[in-house]
């Protein structure tokens, strides 16, 4: 009997997409839901030994009261708003001229696609052997007689502006955001718009700025959205390149996360929960508004 | 990914400008100087590598030398020594990156297909929470399941490992694979089950030989994402499960640059190779590998 509606149920075609897409769901929605779920019970749980019962706040509170954490968000923000921003506008612009100079050769998109399977661990290390104070560059610098010892190189890593963790962002996300557009800039209806405004006697920049860009744009911003979402919250760079104060916030939630003291740990997990609504909505409003110019285009 | 089918397109050569200049000189110079621009272009890509290599080599390497007065083999000596951490730790990695692909590969097959051949309702939405775990910070992640897999006994264990990087990697594949079942036409499928083949054989002799290329790029993704992970190494496998980029951090904080610095290029290693195979060999596409991180 069962034997018999399950195979109707596999037969019905309409329920069939979900028959298939079940494996995944159950594995993310249970792992990711899980995670989200568990940290939300987890920071208004009270802490053992604690007076209150039941539900708490004190998590969230003692964030709120945290002094060193507004500028930990800001620092974050600031981390993944700027090397959005560079990969944004350096990697469209790799994309343009990469199809206009490299063609299909297959070296150069290889090769500009290298720092990509690189993991974020080498990435910084390698950013710190080249722009620390005793990197090549300071280096390079002081054998030329510029420098004259490691103190007197300006401080690109571990520094105020975080230069080092925006290199190391830059670099990886660059390739990124530059093989997304080259994709899009090298399909066939950007391809035909372009002829068409030729035909009507469009020049090159013209070209560029009102058939070009606004096809490529909205492919480019849910790229963007992906990159400002990782930025916003890579742990293992700014850990590796940045200054002990202040910190970014995914370095601070993993302090709290090791913290011995107890009332940490539905501290560390608030932090968590509240970085990933942060990253959602950031990135829901960038694919929202990409939808919006597609449908008005 | 809203985007995700046209990434996967091929790259078609953009037909040449027929009058990129109003003199013929000026456009063979503008072109020149793009080729130079493109030049520094890669060669600044490439740049970050060149000292981590250099110090590799470096005894001695004191500021403020550029090339190291001597040039020797001992730091990759003691990370390829039998008897170096080295070893146990590519094992893990592979092991790791390995099964996490194999499982994410079997696990996202059918979805791939429902999302790449079907139109439903609440598709879009589908593919959109499957980008969720992509956004979330690991991290988070990771400390939102250290509780719950503490309780059943995993953290600090491979399995538990294996599972948080389902977490990144099944929605890659997922995604990738439904690309790739998008450019699949099933009446192909449809004509060797009325010529009487059984499902396994529809699927070993016609949509597997199909999908292969795109399986392969899934897989290629799946692995360099597991490969890279760090953060969610970390919490979960809590010092217990050692992979290189757990073993290089460790390295780095310790103080032996050069060390350090080869140990970095043996880590990026294979996934240049990876990238190499695949931008050569397997699709010749411009596949966005952003996953990987």
């Amino acid at each position: 009997m069962t034997r018999v509606s399950l195979t109707t149920t596999l037969r019905d075609e309409r329920l069939r997409p979900w028959v298939l897409l079940a494996p995944t769901l159950i594995v993310v929605g249970g792992l990711f839901g899980g995670a989200l779920v568990q940290a939300g019970l987890g920071s208004v749980r009270p802490v053992r030994g604690a007076a209150s019962s039941g539900v708490t706040l004190d998590a969230y509170r003692a964030l709120l009261a945290d002094p060193e954490l507004p500028r930990s968000f800001a620092l974050t923000v600031y981390l993944a708003t700027a090397s959005t921003l560079l990969a944004v506008v350096l990697g469209l612009g790799a994309a343009l001229l990469l199809r206009r100079a490299a063609g299909r050769s297959r070296l150069v998109t290889a090769a500009f696609q290298l720092p990509l399977p690189i993991p974020h661990v080498v990435g910084a290390l390698a950013v710190l052997a080249l722009l620390g104070q005793s990197g090549l560059v300071s280096r390079v610098a002081g054998a030329l007689g510029v420098v004259d010892g490691t103190a007197q190189f300006p401080a690109l890593v571990f520094d105020p502006w975080a230069i080092g963790i925006l290199v190391e962002y830059t670099w990886k996300e660059v390739p990124f955001i530059g093989i997304v557009a080259l994709a899009l800039l090298r399909s066939a209806r950007v391809r035909e718009h372009e002829q068409a405004a030729r035909s009507l006697g469009a020049g090159g920049w013209q070209r560029l700025r009102h058939v070009t860009l606004p096809l490529v744009l909205p492919g480019v911003l849910s790229a963007a959205a992906i990159v400002f979402a990782f930025t916003f919250g890579a742990f293992e760079v700014p850990l590796l390149l940045g200054r002990s104060f202040p910190e970014a916030l995914p370095v601070v939630a993993y302090r709290h996360h090791v913290d011995v003291d107890l009332a940490s740990g539905p501290q560390a997990v608030a932090l968590s929960l509240v970085m990933a609504l942060i990253a959602f909505a950031c990135v829901g409003a960038a694919m929202a508004l990409a939808r919006r110019r597609v449908r008005r285009d | 990914m809203a985007s995700s089918r046209q990434l996967m397109a091929e790259p078609t050569r953009v037909a040449a400008p027929a009058s990129a200049g109003r003199h013929p000189g000026d456009a063979a110079g503008r072109a020149w100087l793009r080729r130079v621009v493109v030049a520094l272009l890669l060669v600044t890509l490439l740049l970050p590598l060149l000292p981590l290599a250099v110090s590799s080599v470096g005894q001695g390497y004191f500021f403020p030398q550029v090339v190291p007065e001597t040039i020797g083999l001992r730091a990759l000596r003691l990370i390829l020594a039998p008897g170096a951490e080295t070893w146990p730790a590519l094992i893990d990695t592979v092991v790791l990156a390995g099964t996490v692909t194999l499982v994410a590969l079997v696990i996202a097959l059918p979805a791939g297909r429902a999302l790449g051949l079907y139109r439903f309702r609440g598709r879009h939405t589908v593919e959109f929470l499957l980008l969720a775990p992509v956004l979330v910070p690991p991290i988070a992640v990771a400390i939102g399941l250290h509780g719950a897999l503490l309780r059943v006994g995993l953290t600090g264990s491979m399995a538990g490992v294996v599972l948080v990087h389902l977490v990144p990697v099944l929605p890659y594949v997922v995604l990738v694979l439904a690309g790739t079942f998008a450019n699949l036409d099933p009446d192909y499928e449809a004509q060797a089950r009325s010529l009487g083949a059984g499902p396994v054989a529809v699927f070993r002799t016609v949509t597997l030989p199909a999908i292969a290329p795109g399986l392969a790029t899934a897989a290629f993704f799946g692995f360099l994402v597991s490969w890279g992970q760090y953060a969610l190494t970390l919490v979960i496998g809590g010092g217990q499960v050692v992979t290189l980029p757990i073993l290089l951090f460790a390295s780095a904080s310790g103080g032996d640059t050069a060390v350090t610095s080869a140990l970095a290029i043996f880590t990026a290693a294979p996934a240049l190779l990876l990238l190499a195979v695949n931008a050569w060999a397997v699709t010749g596409r411009a596949v966005p590998i952003g996953g990987v991180r």
